[in-house]
């Protein structure tokens, strides 16, 4: 069925709204996760009941004051329109869906008609599962925001509550002058996850719309925006690069902002290897890193991937401890956006590189480059 | 028939004026005057023309564009903008945590406008400028007792010059000793005041900063991975801007002396310990104090302040030129120190506040300022046992224990179950009358409020300002439109925060105003 979204209304700001029903239907249940029609029978059968829409329910909410300027753009029943009308909004509806058995292809042509329909902010309910199934689909074309819904909630594109999720996407539809971020779409592999096996990866980044940390006051400056800070940390390392070494840049945006500076492509989501003049490799494996290293003195550099402060073993996992005991714990470096140790509210960063003996040597205190000759002393624990 | 008069609501009625008035540009009128003065051939005959006679590149080519307007439409401006204000002298000013703000009592300010003061020119020669130079002696004096330093300079003119003072005056010793090159790190904590790390880094050093242990305190075993043969010192806040004191505070001295580096204490809010801790004691090399927050001189509404730089003997020779010196018989002024870091600022300092802060000193004698630390302290623990009173409200870090002289709260809890946050807390505090901040950097303390209520403020103050936060909190709960709504009696609406970060979209002098409306 072909999707008959209105013709744009020139006043009228597109909102699209995508709810994956089935989000967290695991967890109360002790599944770890809800991906897959199986454990989502299994669920159903321990007694899960979908608590998403009240969820969304409450994002919603937050969006009525603007319900007039707005055209919301959503799927049948359960899947977004249910929610909208509960909440009195008028949607309009696209797609068809199989009610009680939506699957992730449901999201794929949900999110591929937003994309048609060039909705200014994408709205999806659901967990790291689902935000992946979005950036699959049509990859960073739209500004999107998730609220979190799901089990697993590791990817940096979700609010930290619903109620927000709501207030962010008021604040952006409302403001003049939008501002975004890049944010991390990290899932984890749920087979892998239940034997105890945890293995996320780092499938790529969603432009989420930034707020203004609302501890913002009048007495400071307007701190500088997380690109100019990204590029104040490849200032500062490019600076101490030396020749003759081997450069291992893992991913993430903060580490992009060196390649870029180096004149360099970066793959976002794997690892490269650089010298201080050229580019050695892109998107090595952990094979190709050792073979490396057979011939390079080298440093490896990393940034915190994901909510939780993983510097290791998280979307990274080609910097394996073969690689690092080859490197040497000393030539580990770790540059990050001075928010994102913030975010972590007092927690330690993590390395998990699945050998408990190389994690115990990684962690103590060490020093994270966060801008331009400005480092934190912080603390890593495995 | 008269209708019984009911009592007053709990909570003061208040309303602000709100005048919609016009930059003051605006209201320039051609030709309006304050003062015509007349024309009095005589008095030209005998000077001549004034102007001719100096040089040509200190003439104007055309008049400043001054705005011209009558004596009774200036005053009556002014008269509105500070209708349309609040302030330490109007409102319970708690509020604005970390920038102690006391009360400045009237007569010193009497005495600054007082034509002894006031007529004397900078460039006066010292024999006749004993008066002051005395006060500028003596006020060293006090701060010496008051820190156990051995020498104090007062010519920084605000709390992150003095700070700067101090960084030069480290990098100069480091200089003599042949390390300046080596030692390129500075250390601070992520609670010390910002200006010490930005200070350092102005001044060219790396900063290294430190996060808190898991109870909330400075992490020592962090700060033993961060010194080495690198670290030319250690800028450190105590108690830090949450109002905590370090309890490791000389191990912490320690530790950066054992690795070669110095340490410079911010004491710019020393209202807790007056008369109870000394720098000195806790072994720390330099340090300052901020006269306009301490030391009752007004804050000036960003300037000019007054910042105080304190030093053992092993710095003094690094001291800005001059310093006030006393021979037993008078008082002048030394330049020769060959060694000074030279001047950080034109002339003496700022001297109406050097003045108004030995005035604040005398009245009070030294068992005074030990009694303003321990009401400073005894108003905050008492205001915090009120505030923890109210829904939604904590006090993060050091959970339980009592703080010095501030709190850094959060309002997490409240925003997370009303959606009301702590910036709107401030909107609403104003229709209530009264100030209320969120907090500076860094971001870390979700949804904050930095309380400090000094000594000035009675019991009944404290009340009331806890009895308008009490019931903030419950129309967040109840009504949050309200405060989601706010001011609704008060002068200043909400602002946009996106249009700070358009350079286009604001202006901060009148001439930038008319270039970029030109552009648009």
């Amino acid at each position: 069925m072909q999707p008959y979204f209105p013709e744009r209304s020139s006043s009228k700001k597109r909102l699209g709204l995508i709810v994956n029903p089935v989000a967290g239907l695991g967890g109360r249940v002790g599944l770890k996760g809800s991906d897959g029609a199986e454990i989502q029978r299994k669920a159903r059968l321990l007694g899960a009941v979908p608590e998403v829409e009240e969820r969304v329910l409450r994002a919603l909410e937050a969006l009525l004051p603007m319900k007039g300027d707005l055209d919301l753009l959503t799927c049948p029943g359960e899947m977004g329109e249910r929610a909208a009308r509960r909440c009195g909004f008028e949607p309009f509806v696209t797609g068809s869906i199989t009610p009680g058995a939506t699957t992730a292809a449901d999201t794929h042509r949900a999110a591929q008609s937003m994309a048609d329909a060039q909705v200014d902010l994408l709205l999806f309910a659901g967990g790291d599962g689902t935000a992946r199934d979005i950036y699959a689909a049509i990859g960073a074309v739209l500004p999107a925001l998730g609220i979190p819904a799901g089990v697993k909630i590791h990817s940096a594109v979700f609010a930290i509550n619903p109620r927000s999720a709501g207030e962010l996407a008021l604040e952006y539809l409302k403001s003049r002058a939008p501002r975004f971020r890049e944010a991390e779409v990290v899932d984890l592999d749920e087979d892998a996850y239940r034997v105890g096996d945890g293995s996320t990866c780092l499938y790529g980044y969603l432009r989420v719309p930034f707020r203004r940390n609302l501890v913002q006051n009048q007495k400071v400056p307007t701190p500088g925006s997380e690109a100019v800070q990204a590029q104040a940390v490849a200032a500062d390392f490019v600076e101490s690069m030396q020749k003759g070494w081997l450069y291992i840049l893992g991913p993430g945006t903060t580490i992009r902002a060196i390649a870029q500076l180096l004149g360099m492509p970066k793959t976002l989501v794997g690892v490269d290897a650089v010298s201080c003049e050229e580019m050695i490799a892109l998107d090595a494996s952990e094979h190709q890193l050792l073979e490396l290293l057979e011939h390079w003195p080298a440093k490896i550099v990393v940034t915190p991937i994901g909510g939780q402060g993983f510097l290791l073993g998280r979307g990274n996992q080609q910097i394996s401890p073969r690689v690092i005991h080859k490197v040497g714990k000393g030539n580990i470096l770790v540059v990050s956006l001075i928010q994102k140790l913030n975010a972590l509210r007092g927690r330690p960063l993590l390395v998990d590189t699945g050998d408990p003996v190389l994690d115990k040597t990684l962690t103590g205190y060490i020093s994270v480059t966060t801008g331009h000759h400005e480092k934190v002393i912080y603390q890593v624990r495995s | 028939m008269s209708q019984p008069i009911r009592s007053k609501p709990a909570l003061r009625r208040f309303h602000q004026a709100r005048w919609d008035e016009p930059v003051i540009f605006e209201l320039s009128q051609p030709g309006q005057r304050g003062i015509l003065i007349p024309e009095e051939a005589g008095i030209e005959n005998e000077v001549g023309d004034v102007v001719a006679s100096l040089p040509a590149y200190l003439q104007r080519k055309a008049p400043a564009r001054l705005p011209e307007m009558s004596q009774l439409h200036v005053l009556r401006h002014y008269d509105r903008l500070s209708q349309e204000n609040l302030g330490v002298d109007l409102n319970i000013d708690v509020g604005q945590g970390t920038c102690t703000m006391k009360y400045s009592p009237k007569v010193n300010d009497q005495l600054v406008r007082s034509s002894k003061l006031a007529d004397l020119h900078p460039l006066q020669d010292e024999t006749t400028v004993q008066g002051i130079l005395k006060v500028m002696y003596r006020l060293e004096q006090f701060l010496k007792e008051i820190s156990g330093m051995d020498r104090f300079t007062l010519q920084a003119g605000s709390g992150s010059v003095a700070i700067y003072t101090n960084v030069s005056m480290i990098r100069a010793y480091h200089a003599r000793r042949g390390e300046a090159g080596n030692r390129d790190e500075v250390i601070t904590t992520i609670f010390s005041h910002p200006s010490n790390a930005a200070c350092a880094k102005t001044a060219g050093y790396k900063i290294i900063t430190l996060y808190p242990d898991e109870d909330g305190y400075p992490d020592l075993e962090a700060l033993k991975a961060a010194v080495s043969e690198r670290t030319a010192a250690l800028l450190i806040t105590n108690p830090e801007d949450t109002g905590i004191f370090n309890p490791k505070i000389e191990e912490f001295v320690r530790i950066v002396h054992l690795a070669g580096g110095l340490c410079s204490y911010d004491q710019a809010n020393a209202n807790g310990i007056l008369g109870v801790t000394r720098a000195r004691e806790a072994g720390f090399d330099l340090c300052h104090f901020n006269l306009h927050k301490t030391f009752s001189t007004p804050h000036g509404c960003g300037g000019p302040g007054a910042g105080a730089s304190g030093v053992t003997n092993e710095l003094a020779p690094f001291l800005p030129v001059p310093t006030v010196e006393y021979d037993g018989v008078r008082y002048y002024l030394d330049y020769n120190r060959p060694q000074s870091i030279g001047k950080i600022r034109p002339f003496y300092g700022v001297v109406p506040n050097l003045l108004r802060a030995y005035a604040w000193i005398m009245s009070l004698g030294a068992d005074g300022l030990r009694e303003v630390a321990e009401i400073a302290v005894l108003n905050n623990n008492y205001l915090m046992k009120k505030v923890l009173e109210i829904r939604g409200v904590s006090a993060p870090y050091a959970q339980g224990k009592h703080r010095i002289e501030q709190v850094r709260y959060s309002w997490e809890k409240l925003t997370e179950e009303t959606g009301v946050h702590s910036e709107e807390i401030g909107y609403r505090a104003a229709d209530f009358g009264t100030h209320y901040w969120t907090s500076h950097h860094p971001y870390i303390v979700p949804e904050p409020m930095t309380l400090e209520p000094t000594e000035s403020y009675s019991k009944a103050d404290l009340d009331e300002y806890a009895a308008i936060l009490a019931h903030i909190a419950d129309e967040a709960y109840t009504q949050p439109e309200t405060i989601h709504t706010a001011p609704h009696n008060s002068t200043v609406h909400r602002i946009e925060h996106e249009t700070f970060d358009d350079p286009q979209a604001w202006a901060v002098t009148w001439r930038a105003y008319l270039r970029k409306a030109a552009q648009k």
